[in-house]
């Protein structure tokens, strides 16, 4: 088969960009997104031309590093799934494909698709996780856990921090990613003596890192690829609101 | 240089305890004033950099993802082992000591395996103090299930994903240590070269992968934590960017490189469906314990699966191995599938698959325990081959996974080059010839969490009050080599892109030291790499320059040490003449074609010293002693 695309290309994060157009024909069907990104490279290469820059490692839809927006959409039209997971035989022949990066004010772009995300690393470094050091930890299974706690504690943290929940949001809003990792360690027995600064923590870092605010579009649920519910934000803004009526501060929790 | 394996000596379950009493301490008080490197975020590496920073030292993180989150030890799937026998089905430390031991058809350490056996009960406890979240019973207590090469169930698991459960709970417990200053990351930076002065590592040469500079880092000790070199083959389950540079730089400026030729060949992988397929990925071993293995009897039956009658079904592994039936350990798996795919029994299009077949679990144990279990790998495999695997059989094929091989370490982790540590993936310590399943999330946190942070105080004690500054001629000198050598890959200007040669470095690799390997075969490949290797040298083509975000620039360079190890694995392979668990000699198998070692000649470590450019590499062995158990012809039946 063949697609047109026409690709968000920029050279450093000082440039400005532009949509540059390319045909790629001789495609099979049976290549994933980024396979069919590989031959335009490999193509362009040949050519003397720069390749275009974009994020990727796993294509197993785990790691996170891939995320573009196909078409408006983050990862593409297929629910629940990463670009690296997307086939394009999703696609027709013939079909015209716009692909750009994350765009958001605390995601800048480095270099065509690429942008830095090390936004989403501060958040967790304010309190994304159980302050437990090494060799302190009790046995196991003295920590019982209920089924359905687990499972549920399991559905928020199968986040994989790709940010399509921020690309998708009209306010680039990362209200998503950050009530994924609270709720997951809120509602964990584990994680209850630091649910109160956690959660102010969390929230704080993330107004702090100019991510916008949720006005409950929803389309974060819809973009994200793990199909994490936006349930959890409004979780979280209960741990928020009653950790301030407790007069919790944002401080260290570390160290 | 003899290889002392350091080994303690006593009886094997007070090994480790006894050696552990006696390891010299850093006071708290002195902990600051040691510099640590850690290169690599994965499982082991950020476990490491978080006990050593909650413990004080001064460390710092270098990853060349732009995350340490995306490290790929993310993406394990199926779960991992520890020795809690919470079933009560007979587990104990020596149980998974003897399984891992005899898994790897007695090519490791005893001692090793028996240590990693003994922590792995104390994995399990810190994973859940973090919050990981384990798969549970409704009592509230952990589950687990049972993995390839063991008779009970000890592998505990986070649905498909316990990879990244574990993962991102050190990446967590490390990022509490970066925000309480004791850990400094340096993320999208690649190490491109170890700086060693005296016989010691005191630095490493990195370059930024956003501006391309090139700078140096020294501390008192360096720890590579770099994962394995299975993208040698180029196809394989390993993410894009899994690469073997930063322990074939250390392994060019002295450190050995053991048994290289020990690779993983999964069996539960997706067939590739075309020329230009990118990555294999993996169905989780996991899927084992409930599917049944099969193909057609015949070859010429072209029928759907559902159409073939039981009669016309060859479940050849329960048929050949009655006792660990389709749990038999990942070599035996691999070959066997090779075996009938070769007989012209493979399934699928291209028939180069065989059927893992859920449907009787599905029966048996409805779809919904089904999909609890497995939801998350079923969806998976139904975007990469459009089928639905709750209706049709998968269809899966053995492919490159894990490198068993790696930089050789002594029983302290440490290699031949003082002060360079080496943990998880990138050592060759534990696993042998083979590595069972749900053993590399165990081994990457073992030596994180509670081997490293010990014996790596054993060392530092004494190196208290040296300085550490980049500021020397061996500095300046590996800078500039470093700098030469981007420059060099820069100037080519040919014409082939660098993914063409990767690809078929890959094929080369793959045909001769794969799944089955012939002198013959390793032979020729001796011959064809390096005339690939030279056109590389004539003929690459990279677009760009260096002082910009460069991904052809990043992966030039790794493919070009690809190269250098492709030739050290054939070399490794040819001279172990026997068949061991996943390196598989045809000239050397029994009656039945299983793998036959040669115990009496080598029952070894092969630890290959770089002597230069163009120089043969230099052998060294490291005997294995067994005391405790007796090395015997592996049984599955």
């Amino acid at each position: 088969m063949k697609v047109t695309l026409k690709v968000w290309r920029q050279v450093g994060r000082a440039a400005s960009g532009r949509f540059e157009r390319f045909e790629v024909d001789d495609i099979s069907p049976d290549y994933s997104f980024l396979e069919m990104l590989d031959v335009l490279n490999e193509r362009l290469e040949e050519r003397g031309e720069r390749p275009v820059a974009f994020e990727h490692d796993c294509r197993e839809g785990i790691c996170g590093s891939c995320g573009m927006m196909i078409n408006g959409r983050a990862h593409g039209p297929r629910a629940r799934t990463t670009a690296c997971q997307l086939h394009m035989r999703e696609f027709k022949d013939d079909d015209v494909i716009q692909i750009e990066p994350w765009r958001a004010g605390a995601f800048p772009v480095l270099q065509d698709l690429v942008v830095d995300r090390s936004a989403f690393d501060r958040i967790i470094q304010a309190g994304g996780y159980i302050s437990v050091s090494t060799g302190s930890a009790v046995e196991a299974n003295l920590i019982p856990v209920e089924k359905e706690v687990a499972e549920a504690a399991f559905d928020a943290a199968t986040c994989i921090g790709c940010g399509a929940c921020v690309a998708q949001c009209p306010n680039a809003a990362a209200q998503l990613f950050t009530a994924a990792k609270l709720s997951h360690l809120n509602l964990l027995p584990q994680g209850k003596p630091e649910r109160w600064h956690r959660a102010v923590n969390l929230v704080e870092q993330m107004e702090a890192e100019g991510f916008g605010s949720c006005v409950n579009h929803r389309e974060c649920e819809a973009a994200c690829p793990k199909g994490i519910s936006v349930d959890w934000i409004a979780k979280m803004n209960r741990d928020y609101l009653r950790a301030k009526l407790r007069g919790v501060r944002k401080m260290k929790l570390a160290g | 240089m003899p290889l002392e394996s350091k080994v303690p000596a006593g009886p094997l379950e007070r090994r480790w305890l006894t050696h552990r009493d006696h390891l010299k301490l850093v006071a708290p008080a002195n902990r600051r004033k040691f510099v640590v490197i850690i290169v690599g975020t994965g499982l082991a590496g950020a476990s490491a950099a978080a006990t050593l920073g909650e413990a004080g030292y001064n460390v710092k993180v270098f990853t060349f993802h732009e995350s340490p989150r995306r490290a790929h030890s993310i993406a394990a799937q199926g779960g991992i082992n520890a020795a809690k026998n919470y079933r009560n089905d007979g587990d104990s430390v020596f149980r998974l000591f003897y399984d891992t031991i005899k898994g790897g058809d007695f090519r490791s350490r005893e001692a090793n395996v028996y240590r990693l056996a003994e922590v792995s009960v104390e994995i399990i406890d810190q994973a859940v103090a973090q919050g990981v979240p384990f798969a549970r019973e409704y009592g509230g207590g952990l589950d687990t299930r049972s993995f390839g090469g063991a008779q009970v169930a000890r592998t505990f698991y986070a649905r498909g994903q316990t990879g990244q459960q574990l993962l991102l709970g050190a990446y967590q417990a490390m990022s509490r240590q970066i925000e309480a200053g004791t850990v400094v990351l340096f993320p999208r930076t690649e190490m491109l070269d170890l700086v060693v002065e005296d016989g010691g590592a005191v630095g490493i040469a990195v370059r930024s992968l956003v501006t391309g500079e090139i700078s140096c880092h020294a501390a008192h000790a360096v720890v590579l934590a770099t994962g394995g070199y299975t993208n040698a083959y180029y196809l394989s389950t390993n993410a894009k960017a899994s690469n073997v540079t930063a322990i074939w730089r250390a392994h060019r400026r002295g450190a050995y490189f053991a048994n290289p030729c020990f690779t993983q060949i999964h069996p539960t992988c997706i067939p590739p469906s075309g020329e230009f397929q990118s990555k294999l990925t993996l169905m989780s071993e996991s899927l084992r314990n409930d599917g049944r293995i099969w193909v057609p009897r015949n070859a010429e039956d072209e029928r759907p699966a559902a159409e073939i009658p039981e009669s016309d079904r060859d479940y050849y592994l329960e048929a050949k191995y009655p006792s660990f039936g389709n749990l038999v350990p990942r070599d035996v798996a691999s070959r066997n599938a090779k075996a009938v795919v070769d007989e012209g029994r493979g399934v699928g299009l291209r028939k180069n698959g065989v059927y893992l077949d859920l449907k009787d679990a599905i029966q048996r144990l409805g779809r919904e325990t089904i999909e609890e279990r497995y939801g998350n790998l079923f969806e998976m495999y139904e975007r990469i081959t459009a089928e639905n695997p709750y209706e049709v059989p998968m269809r899966i094929f053995p492919a490159p996974h894990y490198t068993m091989g790696g930089l050789w370490v002594d029983y302290n982790l440490m290699s031949n080059v003082k002060g360079l540590f080496v943990i998880g993936e990138a050592n060759f310590s534990d696993h042998g010839a083979n590595r069972l399943g749900a053993s590399a999330l165990m081994q990457g946190l073992a030596d994180g969490y509670f081997i490293l942070p010990y014996t790596l105080s054993d060392f530092l004690a004494g190196h208290l009050g040296e300085p550490v500054r980049t500021d020397s001629e061996v500095f300046r000198r590996t800078e500039a080599e470093v700098r030469e050598r981007v420059q060099k890959l820069l100037s080519i200007d040919g014409k082939r892109p660098v993914d063409s040669f990767h690809r078929d470095l890959g094929r080369i690799v793959w045909d001769s030291c794969g799944m089955s390997r012939k002198e013959s075969g390793l032979l020729k490949a001796l011959q064809q790499i390096p005339v690939l290797k030279e056109e590389y040298y004539g003929n690459l083509k990279i677009v760009g320059n260096g002082d910009t975000l460069n991904a052809s620039l990043e992966r030039a360079g790794r493919v070009a040490d690809f190269f250098e190890l492709a030739e050290l694995m054939c070399r490794d392979a040819l001279a172990r003449n026997e068949s061991c668990g996943g390196h598989f000699r045809e000239e050397h198998q029994t009656r039945d074609g299983e793998a036959l070692r040669d115990d009496d000649h080598f029952a070894h470590v092969s630890a290959w010293e770089y002597r230069g450019a163009g120089e043969e590499p230099r052998s060294h062995q490291e005997h294995l002693h067994f005391e405790t158990v007796q090395p015997t012809q592996r049984s599955y039946k």
